[in-house]
């Protein structure tokens, strides 16, 4: 009886592990990851030839494509504020009182000399919209079971054409990242180095973003305070938030 | 006027040391008015000529919405070539470029570039585009000697490149130093990576595209391709134009307080002489010069010092100038980075209009100057003037 009651049991846990697919994961990675509103209080440490630099920021976020964030420190970067309101960006220095929409090729700097550039933040798409996965084997990442997928962008016009991730198998997080050039070089790697479980889900708490091609040891981005599904006026997403 | 001429050189040789301050002076003015115009004009020649030849050609066609002042326009600035400008383009007549955004990782470190693309065999501008034709695995590139120091490259270095091509899709590829070239022109240097136009297409997935066209001295322009827009010499010199005259305006300044201290000079010798010499004039009234007469005495007296002035000048300066004219002027270290297109070495260049110009300038105000103190003598009496007496 206990036999077929652990059959019963474990079996479909198998057989469920070994046909998930990677659309599967991908609808359960973009469960976790998005939600309808957000406010999230960070901390990024750049680390830099010249030492660390360490800068936190309260972002605000409605759906998926817009969000605000304000800069609280250090001073030189208090007060600085960012719109994303779907493909366009603007941010707002309070030293010189202006707003300066980032386009063209000012997208592709650094943003505040991390290994993130502005259009890293500008990702809008759910995973499962934009890419086609396929689950190529099963690895050990810092200490986590994970499948390994492999992306192929739905479409040509995406910013990277293909991505392996490294999904923890029962948190559902993504341990590693890598993003890949056309050619097939490595551009970016994000690694998870700790994760927290938070209204039911599991997501990261801290990450290190590195641009693989440049020098440097990454970026760190630590989440410090989270909150889901919480009430933001509409009014925060508005250019006229950026000078308040 | 005979006698004006010799009364004048008489007086001017009988105070010789006042004399020749006062033209040594002027002297000065004359050869540095002299040398900073010719300095000016040699650079400005010297700008235009290698702009023309590196640059710009005979003109250019861009994209109609190309603006190399606007980062933002460049994405959107490249279309396909019609079937006329490729039959141009086969007589030799025009260079297509195309231009797009990238960055490069020299020694690890993230540099924002502009990728142009060029035909290595193209003949229409002096850059050494043939370097690139070669048959290498990496991307073959062709930089300026700035942009080699700003980022320590060398022939031979690796680096490589990412970049998005027109779908926004990110690529990357290793790229590798195949010759570095020098010029005067910063503008086509400073973060700049010249590569295969080919090359550049392919990355981009812009087979045929363009986002500007250089057409060869000898057609300039070649009528009118829809989508471009004609860009002649004028215009696209108008950088080089209004700096030289900025220039120009900034030397005014210190070749006018030479020239006003020599004025100065030669009005004071005018109020002293007329003042002094109170005697001599009512003898030459006396003798029956009208007053008239005397003034035009003692104007053209003043008004000689430009004419000794002109000839001491030819005696140093014509040397001077005639060795800097061949040696020329070496700029300082790190002028270039300056972005402007200056050489090393200005060769200044006097022409017959600059000499005659500055002479005639400089003999007009000195007329005017000791014409002004002179006018007394026309209210004065010619009886108190006699005896002397202080009017």
């Amino acid at each position: 009886m206990m036999k077929i009651i652990i059959y019963a049991i474990v079996l479909p846990i198998i057989l469920f592990g070994q046909n998930i697919t990677g659309d599967e994961i991908l609808r359960q990675l973009d469960k976790n990851r998005w939600s309808k509103t957000s406010i999230v209080v960070s901390t990024m440490k750049i680390n830099g030839k010249r030492g660390t630099r360490t800068i936190t920021s309260k972002t605000w976020m409605n759906s998926e494509d817009q969000s605000f964030t304000e800069y609280l420190s250090p001073a030189r970067q208090k007060g600085v504020k960012m719109l994303k309101l779907g493909d366009n960006l603007w941010t707002y220095s309070p030293q010189a009182d202006r707003t300066i929409k980032i386009a063209g090729h000012m997208l592709r700097q650094s943003l505040m000399g991390s290994d993130l550039s502005y259009e890293d933040m500008m990702e809008n798409n759910k995973l499962i919209e934009a890419y086609k996965a396929t689950v190529t084997g099963e690895e050990i990442i810092s200490g986590r079971d994970c499948y390994v997928l492999e992306l192929s962008a739905v479409e040509s016009n995406l910013a990277y054409q293909k991505r392996k991730l490294y999904v923890d198998k029962i948190r559902m997080v993504v341990i590693k990242e890598e993003r890949f050039a056309k050619s097939g070089k490595l551009l970016k790697t994000t690694l998870t180095e700790e994760v927290m479980q938070l209204a039911g889900r599991w997501i990261p708490k801290k990450m290190i973003f590195k641009d693989v091609l440049s020098e440097g040891s990454g970026t760190e981005f630590i989440i410090d305070e989270i909150e889901f599904d919480v009430e933001i006026p509409q009014t925060v997403f508005s250019k006229a938030s950026l000078r308040k | 006027m005979k006698l004006a001429l010799k009364l004048a050189y008489r007086n001017l040789a009988g105070a010789p040391l006042r004399t020749f301050l006062n033209v040594f002076v002027l002297s000065l003015s004359f050869v540095m008015i002299i040398w900073n115009k010719g300095l000016l004009s040699g650079w400005d020649k010297q700008a235009r000529r290698d702009t023309i030849n590196w640059e710009i050609g005979g003109g250019q066609y861009w994209h109609e919405n190309y603006d190399p002042y606007d980062p933002f326009t460049i994405e959107d600035s490249h279309t396909e070539l019609s079937q006329a400008i490729l039959n141009e383009e086969k007589l030799g007549y025009v260079t297509p470029i195309l231009i797009a955004q990238a960055t490069m990782y020299p020694q690890g470190r993230i540099q924002n570039v502009l990728l142009k693309g060029i035909n290595p065999e193209q003949t229409i501008l002096e850059l050494p585009s043939s370097y690139l034709n070669i048959d290498i695995d990496e991307i073959p590139v062709c930089i300026g000697k700035r942009t080699a120091e700003a980022n320590h490259l060398n022939v031979g270095d690796y680096f490589t490149i990412r970049w998005r091509d027109k779908n926004g899709t990110f690529d990357a590829a290793e790229a590798k130093i195949v010759h570095i070239f020098k010029t005067n022109v910063p503008a086509i240097d400073n973060g700049i990576l010249w590569i295969p136009l080919e090359t550049l297409r392919t990355m981009m997935q812009m087979p045929d595209e363009a986002t500007l066209l250089v057409t060869s001295q000898e057609k300039e322009s070649l009528g009118t391709f829809k989508g471009w827009i004609f860009k002649d010499h004028y215009y696209l010199l108008t950088a080089i134009r209004e700096m030289i005259e900025m220039k120009s305006i900034g030397g005014s300044i210190f070749y006018l307080i030479l020239l006003l201290l020599a004025m100065l000079a030669i009005f004071d010798t005018q109020v002293l002489s007329i003042f002094r010499r109170q005697k001599e004039i009512g003898t030459h009234i006396a003798l029956g010069m009208t007053q008239k007469q005397v003034v035009g005495l003692f104007t053209v007296e003043g008004a000689m010092h430009s004419v000794l002035a002109a000839i001491l000048g030819a005696v140093y300066g014509i040397p001077l100038l005639g060795l800097q004219a061949v040696k020329g002027w070496t700029m300082p270290v790190g002028t270039d980075d300056y972005g402007f297109t200056i050489a090393d070495t200005i060769y200044p260049a006097y022409s017959l209009a600059l000499v005659l110009g500055t002479t005639l300038l400089i003999l007009i105000t000195t007329t005017i100057v000791s014409y002004i103190p002179a006018r007394r003598i026309s209210k004065m009496k010619p009886t108190d003037a006699i005896r002397g007496k202080i009017q």
